[in-house]
């Protein structure tokens, strides 16, 4: 067994080793870039249907993150989802009757919360709710629309050949 | 009629077992330590356990990540999805290949050295001579042992991670041709920290009590005779792999369902 | 110091498979004195000495030592207890991964804040009384047996105890190394006024130096005295353990089946 003073070497050689793969790991595979909380405020909308949505799911304006989900709870009394969102403090002029509608990234990515901003010259601050909102795409319902459409022309034209003779 | 009272007795001799681990595992966590006589034989340890095995777990990493990035390339390339190389690679080890293979290495490296180290100084009566001379071997050469291997795995484990990346990267930029900036933009986008590389990190501090523990026990309780020595180490290896298995998918289900 | 270091009165002690290794024992080790305690193998000799240094609870009875009932100690004052008493294993307990002088020095370190100095005379004092100065630092493996033995001798009365206990020292050795054993038991006993227990079924060597004699077999004491005592007694099966007869009280032929259903 080599001098303790080497052994304490190598150990400490080994801690580093290992914190360099840590920072590694978490800046260039997973792309953190922000390690510490920057200041934010909490805002609220109510949607039908969250379809995908899960907290830290990312809020963009325009396609920028400016936040992120924070707490999706369910509002007991309209049974509505009530999605808590944290708005980084630098974006602080977003009217507050801006819309909120939840997209899907890609075609069958992970879904986000997708601001467009209006007109009005109130502001959202910290506990403020945004107004208007447009619930997830649930495919399974886009897809029974679609049905019941081709269903419905279909008949309306059996009906006209009907009619009509 | 008798093999009722011999499944009886021998699942009650196992539960006795697990008895005896878990106050010897109490003891070692909670006895008050001396930190100054201490921290020099920790120290020790983790060389012995940590820094030993490092050739190991960068050798293993580093195939396994390439052989990862081959495979992957070549089936991905079927369905025009080869640019999905990086985060293949990427969750698969830092999620589970990572914390489970590391695990498994130390448990046959340096668990099953800790094991019939342990063993042979019970054989060789070096443990009772210590506690005959007030010195209680649990402090002193037990306890370091548990402290080096829960320090020791979860670095490893890391070390683990990234040399396995890059050796999916040597292998897929270098060799197969795929573009470096998508391989490494892809694998930011779908790699979370808080839900990927930290979980993996929580799982390999769980693995790392996990083999230890059983490493320590294999050898304090072994039978000391030399056919016992080996039994105990072979025992130690294959239990700690087993329950290494075993929790994984226990906790990679508690991660899958966000706790 | 009290008249007996160590009494043990009315003690049983059955392993924790059940297997009982003594009924209702009595035995009283005066101090200053060599006391032997022989006996067939298998009696659990070893285990004596356990209980004597507190590894093992009895399941009956009290053991005292040095005023102090073992069994019922706290750790502390266990510890306490047991920086008092040195014990030479049959298998030397060497710690490996140190060299001879630092196996010596290990309780120095582990129990005193002595200056490096100090440590350094104090080891090879040891050293030098059981004749190995010279191989202070030499490994364990490169030594002999006898040597070994030696060693774990220093290393034992380190901490210059008040009660040193033997097992089965003479067992395996070369008749230098006995002879060798022997005097060492005998000169530190006398220059340290130690209180020596040997454990051993040595008939010959035990009873040349031993001031006191146990004799276990089958759970209980079978004779105790003087070694001269001890040859005078006229009891079977003491006498079949002294002169090592193959047969008699312990019989030659293990329990069997009648001849006519093995052989016919």
């Amino acid at each position: 067994m080599p001098s303790q003073r080497l052994i304490e070497m190598l150990v400490g050689l080994f801690l580093l080793f290992a914190i360099f793969s840590l920072a590694v790991l978490a800046f260039k595979v997973s792309g953190l870039t922000n390690l510490f909380p920057t200041k934010s405020y909490a805002v609220t909308a109510a949607f039908d249907d969250i379809g995908g949505l899960k907290i830290r799911s990312p809020i963009k304006i325009g396609g920028v993150q400016v936040g992120e989900v924070s707490n999706i709870a369910l509002d007991s009394q309209l049974f509505k989802a009530i999605v808590t969102m944290r708005i980084n403090d630098q974006y602080n002029n977003i009217p507050n009757d801006s819309s909120a509608g939840i997209y899907t990234s890609g075609l069958l990515g992970d879904n986000y919360i997708a601001i467009t901003p209006m007109y009005s010259k109130t502001v959202l601050k910290e506990g403020s709710t945004i107004e208007f909102t447009n619930s997830a795409m649930v495919l399974e319902k886009l897809i029974g629309q679609f049905i019941y459409k081709i269903g419905n022309s279909g008949n309306d034209k059996g009906e006209k050949n009907a009619n009509a003779q | 009629m008798s093999w009722i009272a011999t499944l009886g007795r021998s699942g009650m001799d196992s539960i006795r077992e697990l008895g005896k681990s878990g106050i010897l595992l109490y003891r070692i966590l909670f006895y008050p330590p001396n930190i100054r006589k201490g921290f020099p034989l920790v120290v020790q340890q983790v060389y012995m356990e940590g820094v030993l095995s490092l050739l190991i777990i960068i050798v293993s990493g580093l195939f396994i990540g390439m052989v990862l990035a081959l495979q992957g390339y070549h089936t991905l390339a079927k369905f025009g999805a080869s640019q999905q190389l990086g985060p293949l690679v990427a969750l698969s080890v830092t999620r589970e290949l990572g914390p489970v293979v590391t695990a498994i290495l130390f448990a046959g490296r340096a668990g099953s050295a800790v094991t019939a180290e342990i063993a042979l100084m019970k054989v060789t009566e070096q443990l009772s001579s210590m506690e005959m001379m007030a010195v209680d071997p649990l402090r002193r050469i037990i306890s370091p042992r548990f402290w080096g291997g829960f320090i020791s795995i979860p670095l490893l484990t890391l070390i683990f991670n990234v040399v396995a990346i890059y050796g999916a990267y040597l292998v897929g930029v270098r060799w197969l041709g795929l573009d470096a900036g998508v391989f490494w933009s892809n694998m930011q986008s779908s790699v979370e920290f808080h839900s990927d590389i930290v979980n993996g990190i929580i799982k390999s501090i769980v693995f790392g009590v996990a083999v230890t523990w059983i490493a320590l026990v294999q050898g304090y309780f072994a039978i000391p005779t030399s056919a016992g020595i080996a039994s105990a180490t072979t025992r130690s290896v294959v239990y700690a792999s087993l329950v290494v298995l075993g929790l994984d998918f226990i906790l990679t289900a508690m991660m899958i369902g966000e706790w | 110091m009290q008249k007996n270091l160590v009494e043990i009165s009315h003690m049983s002690f059955s392993h924790e498979n059940g297997k009982p290794v003594f009924d209702d024992v009595d035995i009283v080790i005066p101090s200053g004195k060599i006391t032997a305690i022989m006996g067939p193998s298998g009696t659990g000799k070893t285990t004596l000495l356990r209980l004597i240094g507190g590894q093992l609870i009895p399941s009956q009875g009290k053991i005292v030592v040095a005023g102090q009932t073992i069994h019922q100690l706290s750790s502390r004052a266990l510890y306490k207890l047991r920086k008092r008493m040195g014990m030479l294993f049959q298998a030397s307990g060497l710690f490996t991964q140190l060299n001879v002088f630092e196996n010596v020095a290990f309780a120095l370190r582990e129990h005193t804040n002595l200056s490096e100095s100090m440590i350094h005379t104090l080891v090879m004092l040891k050293l030098q009384m059981v004749g190995l100065r010279g191989a202070a630092y030499m490994e364990p493996t490169a030594l002999s047996g006898g040597m070994a033995r030696r060693v774990a001798l220093a290393r034992a009365i380190a901490l210059d105890p008040d009660l040193i206990m033997y097992d089965e020292p003479f067992t395996g050795q070369d008749p230098i190394s006995m002879g060798i054993l022997v005097r060492l038991i005998r000169t530190l006993n006398e220059a340290l006024g130690l209180t020596s227990v040997i454990v051993s079924h040595d008939v010959q060597e035990a009873l040349s130096i031993a001031d006191h004699v146990y004799v276990i077999s089958n759970k209980k004491i079978i004779g105790s005295g003087t070694p001269k005592e001890i040859l005078d007694n006229s009891s079977r099966q003491l006498q079949q353990f002294i002169q090592g007869l193959p047969d008699g009280p312990v019989p030659f032929d293990y329990p069997a089946n009648s001849m006519e259903q093995d052989f016919l």
